[in-house]
């Protein structure tokens, strides 16, 4: 049953996030990407990580994507137009990525060993959040000071200019 | 792994419930608001249709189902016809996560009077309003028309604003309880409800969930006065009975929510459970159309400065003083 | 504190809307209880009669000139004393405001507005009324005044003897 639910979701991740690429429409293409992190977040619901599931909505589809929605609307770019053609030195970066991928795949189908071992329980949010919080606290207090100075720069960066 | 088919059974009738129910009492709201609102203006409302106008929400679907069902020139085709749904699920799916009354003994097995209980409840009812915003964002957008995009454009950062609030102010509830699992909150308040120990978060709850639902004095996305319809400017028929319903299913769930997070959930004296559920949540409806009905609009740099200079700060003070006082009392 | 004094406005118009839900409404319920207007009221326009119950009306186009719809219209005529009639004579109430100019500026008090403000009609042509609909039987507000008695015009009766009218001076005559 999971295994059948988790095809089906595969499908339109794929799906949307490459209809988000190809799509010249901004509005459009944000709409797809959603639909992939929809997905996706199901999909972490299955691989039994609830909490990723969610900040997966509530960050990305709910925060950050109605945030480029947002600006996309106040800007009015109007219609996709015409656009160049991406030359060969563009998309290296997206080449060289799609073959660590492919390497990475590669190796895991020869090693047949399973890439995920399998949960021996749902994990609880408490035993989540005591092991971010101790095991990993200084990468969580670093991430959060540059949260702040991101939003101390966004400050500056839109604090009102005296004449 | 194939789920009992009893289990399945009880929760299709329980997800059947659950729809009928409040597509229901999301159609009868309107009706008691506009009776409440003309309480409220010294007139009657509608009293035709029916006795005492009980019908009126019936005449009103019919209405909203016979009308044309427009598409302004210029419209996004797809985005136009998807947004109300957009609007109305994330509501709906919401309330799968709320207990509305004790469990039950039934066949067997103990059922709980809750479509699912996850153990990132309320995480997910924090998520369904982030993606609520779709459908404003998208309908205003997709309308092709001045009004309707001001309107969303609004919208989207109201809600946006006041989500923060919200979610802050829902911190000291998960700190108290010791829990995501919207049951075991509702049990942590079994001896006290939290709006004892919490006055303050309470109170930024509500002002944030009124903002939530666009409702007065938060209603700028659709502001009448000034945005003809806001965001549903262009909409007709029943795609604008979706909005409008949606609205309404909104006042519900946020209702429902406000009551298990702070007012104790189905727990009360003498009467069964459900019943103190309903009460509350309607309690709150009340309330929210009482406020319509006293309250002006506010103006939009008051609404941003009030979300972002007074109420997130105060959520922000209020939840190092529930941490101190957790830490103090050990 | 500015914030106490917003929380005490805001509560105490919630506790005036609340005590408002109780009050009873001012709405009165159209077609099963209806509003007595005052007789001045403005509203369906009647042609009325004079005290002998000759219609009143001169066709004289005053109210039709003063009408500001034009909804006003008809065509005068003369009987074989020089006594003036209206042979049609039409309002639209389509078209008509229920300014009340026309009944202002009738010399002859024909023309004046009723309370009646039940004339809603399905069929728009029906709302044309024609002389025969417009024409009452009474006298409608001033009920002995008679045009003729005072206009000093030999119709209804000789030169000189109507209501304060002396008798004509006799302009060849010497005598003061």
């Amino acid at each position: 049953m999971e295994q059948i639910l988790f095809y089906i979701l595969a499908t339109v991740i794929v799906i949307a996030t490459i209809l988000a690429i190809t799509e010249k429409h901004p509005v459009h293409a944000i709409v797809y990407l959603v639909t992939s992190f929809f997905a996706l977040a199901v999909v972490f619901y299955l691989l039994a990580a609830p909490l990723i599931a969610m900040f997966e909505m509530i960050i990305y589809a709910g925060a950050v994507m109605v945030l480029f929605m947002f600006v996309i609307m106040m800007l009015d770019l109007g219609g996709g137009g015409d656009a160049k053609r991406p030359s060969l030195a563009h998309c290296l970066p997206a080449l060289v990525l799609a073959g660590v991928i492919l390497a990475s795949l590669g190796l895991l189908v020869t090693a047949r060993s399973s890439a995920i071992p399998a949960a021996s329980h749902m994990p609880d949010v408490r035993e989540f959040s005591t092991t971010l919080f101790t095991k990993y606290g200084v990468a969580i207090e670093i991430i959060s000071m540059q949260l702040l100075f991101a939003v101390v720069g966004a400050l500056y960066l839109g604090r009102r200019r005296k004449p | 792994m194939i789920p009992d088919p009893i289990d399945i059974a009880l929760s299709a009738i329980k997800i059947a419930l659950v729809f009928f129910v409040i597509l229901t009492l999301a159609a009868y709201l309107v009706f008691a608001e506009r009776r409440l609102l003309a309480w409220i203006q010294d007139r009657k409302g509608p009293n035709r249709v029916g006795p005492f106008g009980l019908l009126q929400p019936l005449a009103d679907l019919i209405k909203m189902l016979t009308k044309e069902d427009f598409k302004p020139a210029g419209a996004d085709k797809w985005l136009f016809y998807l947004a109300p749904a957009m609007a109305a699920i994330p509501a709906i799916m919401t309330f799968a996560v709320i207990p509305f009354g004790a469990p039950i003994p039934l066949l067997g097995r103990q059922v709980a009077m809750q479509v699912v209980d996850l153990n990132v409840g309320l995480l997910l009812f924090i998520a369904f309003s982030a993606i609520a915003v779709y459908g404003v964002a998208l309908g205003g957008w997709a309308s092709n028309s001045k009004y309707a995009l001001l309107g969303s454009i609004r919208g989207l950062a109201q809600l946006i604003s006041y989500e923060i609030s919200m979610g802050l102010a829902l911190v000291p509830v998960v700190i108290l309880s010791r829990s995501f699992t919207l049951s075991e909150i509702v049990n942590a308040q079994e001896g006290c409800w939290f709006i004892v120990y919490q006055p303050l978060a309470f109170i930024i709850f509500l002002i944030s969930i009124i903002a939530e639902c666009k409702r007065v004095p938060f209603d700028l996305p659709e502001a009448e006065g000034e945005l003809v319809a806001g965001f549903h400017t262009e909409y007709s028929g029943m795609r604008f009975g979706l909005f409008f319903v949606g609205e309404y299913i909104n006042i519900i769930v946020l209702g429902g929510l406000a009551t298990t997070f702070f007012l104790g959930g189905w727990h009360g004296p003498l009467l069964p459970p459900v019943i103190w559920f309903s009460i509350k949540t309607l309690a709150f409806a009340v309330l929210f159309i009482w406020i319509r009905g006293t309250l002006p609009r506010l103006r939009y740099d008051q609404l941003m400065h009030f979300g972002w200079k007074f109420l997130t700060p105060l959520a922000l003070l209020n939840i190092l003083a529930t941490g101190w006082w957790m830490v103090l009392r050990g | 504190m500015s914030i106490l004094h917003d929380i005490q406005a805001i509560l105490g118009g919630m506790w005036i809307t609340w005590k408002h839900i109780f009050r009873r409404p001012e709405t009165i319920s159209y077609p099963e209880e209806k509003r007595v207007p005052s007789p001045r009221f403005r509203a369906r326009i009647v042609l009325t009669r004079d005290p002998d119950g000759d219609e009143r009306c001169v066709a004289c186009y005053l109210c039709s000139a003063a009408c500001p719809v034009d909804c006003i219209s008809m065509q005068s005529a003369e009987r074989e004393n020089g006594r003036r009639y209206a042979a049609w004579f039409r309002i639209n109430f389509s078209r008509c405001i229920f300014c009340g100019l026309c009944a202002e500026a009738c010399p002859t008090l024909a023309i004046q507005m009723t309370p009646g403000y039940e004339i809603c009609n399905r069929d728009i042509m029906n709302l044309v009324y024609e002389k025969e609909d417009l024409l009452i039987d009474g006298c409608g507000k001033d009920n002995s005044y008679n045009f003729y008695n005072h206009a000093g015009i030999g119709v209804t009766q000789p030169r000189g003897a109507g209501a304060e009218e002396l008798p004509p001076v006799d302009v060849r005559g010497l005598m003061p």
